[in-house]
């Protein structure tokens, strides 16, 4: 299987990314971090780490569980319902510069049903998208705003992300079917 | 998960703990500016109430709004039951009409078995007679759980109407199956033959059921059962089984007092226990939104084949 992004390579785009949040944001205030779990999560951490480095300012971190708006359940007639896990934004989103955070940006149906469920938390002034891996084949006209890597894919081929919180090593991959 | 949930053992261990952490997830909902998630749009849920009720049926009607299914409630008084319907013809008529899940409260025991077997739609037992009442012993479980952190090894006693009690039956079963050791204590005109069979203590002496016990669970004296001389008098239960203060330090210090409601104060609980510092009465009633939110979540998805 190849690897597309090793450890170093992973930590060197979030560090670009952070660097581009502050130039385009003119700076972190009013920013905010909304990580989609799982695995956006750590990304929105790590994140909210390197901003503090570079600013000397906290940037108030969350985490999103999407499956309750997914666009996607209930469609089939067997099979138990996916896991539902805590949302957590314990900040106000309004008028806030907010970022989303994913790993791997493929359909856009996922950041669609983030959005739906960022909305109903508030109004904020900007809603911005980061990613690890744009893996392309999009079904939904939409554009991260920041990306680690673009991956050309097949529809075929599975992008793997592991990360050290989760998954135990910070690797990329890509598996053949 | 089955096509329905008409008693405990519908669920297997793993199910009950999903419910349970599926609640925490939604009872965030709950707190949110705007308290509605689309997950159940489309669906038609009609709350078919034989019995009166506040609590179970305010708080199934709210777990479904807030995640925008289409209710609608059944009170039995301004139904066409009055004019003689029986229970399967009422439901083949609501069945005609296509719902996608009934919640169903009925005075008679196995009326939900009844409704499974003559029904697609998938049906939700919320108090059958004096058999089963599953999602409170649910959302009892995710409370002993939030304040316990576990339910496994904890001392439970369980004090009053055993006999007419589907509150009890339902508590027991998932209880013992998580682990924990149950006591029951009533006056014996209120102990079921045969109880301990489901693996619980019985003690006709209070004081013996509630000694170093980590939750205390009264049931209610139900008065509208109640055809026959089971207690002398309501004051006289209060002075041998009712949960006094007195009663109440006898447990370890940090116990937990439940009541499923409607209480009687003053004959199976003193107001100053009901209200007082070790009581989550009404977080029960709060929790009982969540957790019927992850029921009514986690039975819309595909049953299995079974």
């Amino acid at each position: 299987m190849p690897v597309v992004l090793d450890a170093d390579r992973i930590s060197r785009s979030l560090t670009r990314i952070a660097h581009e949040i502050v130039e385009r944001n003119r700076g972190v205030d009013d920013l905010a971090l909304v990580g989609i779990r799982t695995r956006g999560v750590p990304l929105a951490r790590r994140l909210a780490h390197l901003l503090r480095d570079i600013s000397h300012h906290d940037v108030p971190t969350g985490a999103l569980d999407i499956t309750l708006y997914r666009d996607d359940l209930m469609r089939t007639a067997v099979g138990a319902q996916p896991q539902i896990r805590k949302t957590e934004i314990p900040f106000s989103i309004d008028d806030k510069r907010i970022l989303l955070v994913d790993d791997v940006l493929y359909t856009g149906r996922t950041i669609r049903a983030a959005l739906d469920a960022l909305i109903e938390f508030g109004r904020p002034k900007v809603i911005q998208l980061v990613v690890l891996v744009d893996r392309g084949h999009r079904e939904l006209p939409i554009k991260a705003d920041y990306v680690g890597k673009n991956v050309p894919t097949s529809l075929a081929q599975s992008v793997q992300v592991h990360l050290t919180e989760v998954d135990g090593r910070d690797e990329v991959e890509i598996q053949e079917p | 998960m089955k096509k329905d949930l008409l008693s405990i053992d519908d669920l297997t261990t793993d199910e009950i703990l999903l419910v349970l952490d599926t609640a925490e997830a939604m009872r965030e909902i709950g707190q949110r500016p705007i308290k509605k998630v689309p997950t159940l749009r489309g669906k038609t849920i009609v709350n078919l109430f034989y019995e009166p009720s506040t609590r179970t049926r305010t708080s199934f009607e709210i777990a479904e709004k807030r995640l925008s299914a289409d209710t609608l409630n059944i009170a039995v008084a301004a139904s066409s039951v009055l004019k003689g319907e029986t229970l399967a013809d009422t439901a083949m008529n609501i069945e005609a009409m296509a719902p996608d899940m009934i919640v169903l409260r009925h005075a008679s025991s196995g009326a939900g078995h009844l409704l499974s077997r003559i029904c697609r739609s998938r049906i939700i037992n919320a108090g059958d007679g004096m058999h089963e009442h599953p999602t409170q012993a649910l959302l009892d479980a995710f409370t002993i759980r939030e304040h316990k952190k576990r339910i496994e090894g904890l001392k439970v006693a369980i004090v009053g109407d055993l006999l007419h009690s589907r509150v009890l039956r339902s508590n027991v079963l998932l209880l013992t199956r998580l682990g924990a050791e149950v006591w029951v204590s009533g006056p014996p005109t209120f102990v079921p033959v045969g109880i301990e069979r489901f693996g619980v203590r019985v003690s006709p002496r209070v004081d013996e059921a509630v000694a170093d016990a980590d939750v205390i669970m009264m049931l209610r004296i139900q008065q509208e059962r109640l055809h026959g001389a089971f207690i002398p008098s309501l004051r006289e239960y209060f002075t041998t089984f009712g949960m006094t203060r007195e009663r109440v330090a006898r447990a370890k210090p940090d116990v937990i007092i439940m009541h499923p409601g409607p209480m009687n104060r003053g004959v199976e609980i003193a107001s100053d226990v009901a209200d007082g510092p070790d009581s989550v009465i009404l977080e029960q009633v709060a929790n009982g939104v969540a957790v019927r939110m992850a029921v009514l979540y986690l039975l819309a998805g595909g049953a299995e084949a079974d």
